[in-house]
């Protein structure tokens, strides 16, 4: 419990200082880059606190349903407009992934051989 | 039957029906995701969105009355995000030894993210609107929302095509990264990241905790990216494709 509370005052600072300094991220990832800095400043991660990620990150596709069940909200739209969504969802996710992996894997590997 | 319809108008408002309804809904999707041996067409976040959809339309429930179940689940996202800090901070070894090589892969993979959706969905006709709700498709959710909503777009149409993307990538970005022969953890964490967001990071965390990692790391850097990059690219892409 004392870990779940740290967790959302982490979150709860994020929020605050993206609202105070109009930041373009979300409250979240930076409350995640706050909790990551205490990480670093504590020098390890106390064992209540990695039960409590863990709990959470494992259950972590569950997050997603309730949002995902707004597409019943936009059945006509996406009728409409089928053909160029999905085309493009499919074509554009699948080359970012590629992307991003082959260049990574190329470029993480010369820095390695040095 | 009269106390049963009674029993069924005041459990159906209450948001202990639509919470109990959503967890039960994902149990019973990754039950089947399990048995048939994690097969990626059994997806659980899409059976469970299937099966909530249908029960919804079955029962005549509006989106509305479902998310006031739903939202305590739905608020877990935040925390869950902030919660990445820690496998982070276990690979900061090996995220801080590639610092260049991530940064620019992930910049290329922002770029392409945007451009090749907005590109394709236009030469298929789609309309402007159609466009910005699409263009930051592969940031998570309240990001992405924000930025379509600065483009022009319909921000929940976003939200549902974020969600969409991300099931697309946790379902296909595995087995496309086998087909063009990538092993690295860490390469195949970061591409899944940048693609589709917290779903790819969830489906990434699955497999490998450096690849989670890495995936995590993506997610959020990849909002940062497309906040930044997003706005400016926009006003030009919207010039040369003329729409």
């Amino acid at each position: 419990m004392a870990y779940l509370t740290l967790i959302l005052v982490c979150q709860l600072a994020g929020e605050l200082a993206v609202g105070a300094l109009a930041m373009p991220v979300p409250g979240p990832v930076v409350g995640m880059v706050l909790l990551f800095i205490l990480l670093i400043a504590i020098g390890s991660v106390p064992k209540g606190l990695d039960q409590t990620a863990t709990g959470l990150l494992n259950s972590m596709s569950l997050l997603f349903v309730p949002a995902g069940t707004g597409v019943m909200l936009h059945f006509k739209l996406l009728g409409e407009a089928l053909l160029p969504l999905s085309l493009a969802l499919i074509f554009s996710t699948l080359a970012t992934i590629v992307v991003t992996a082959r260049l990574m894997q190329w470029l993480g590997k010369e820095r390695a051989d040095e | 039957m009269n106390s049963l319809q009674d029993t069924w108008v005041y459990l159906s408002a209450t948001p202990l029906f639509h919470l109990t309804m959503t967890l039960v809904a994902f149990q019973v999707a990754n039950f089947a995701f399990e048995k048939a041996g994690r097969n990626p067409l059994l997806n659980p976040v899409l059976g469970a969105v299937l099966l909530l959809v249908a029960m919804l339309l079955i029962t005549g429930t509006d989106y509305g009355t479902y998310f006031e179940g739903a939202q305590f689940v739905h608020f877990l996202l935040g925390p869950a995000t902030v919660a990445l800090a820690v496998p982070l901070y276990r690979q900061w070894y090996n995220v801080r030894r590639s610092a260049l090589a991530i940064a620019v892969s992930l910049i290329a993979g922002s770029l392409t993210a945007i451009l090749t959706a907005v590109a394709t969905a236009w030469f298929f006709g789609g309309s402007l609107p159609i466009l910005a709700s699409l263009a930051p498709k592969s940031v998570t959710a309240p990001v992405a929302m924000a930025i379509a909503e600065e483009l022009g777009g319909l921000p929940s149409l976003t939200a549902v095509l974020v969600i969409a993307t991300g099931i697309f990538g946790a379902m296909f970005g595995p087995g496309i990264l086998n087909l063009v022969g990538v092993k690295d953890w860490r390469a195949r964490g970061l591409a899944m990241g940048t693609a589709s967001h917290g779903i790819g990071t969830a489906r990434a965390l699955q497999v490998n905790e450096t690849a989670g990692a890495f995936s995590g790391l993506a997610m959020g850097l990849n909002a940062l990216a497309t906040a930044l990059l997003l706005p400016i690219i926009w006003g030009i892409l919207v010039g040369l494709l003329s729409v």
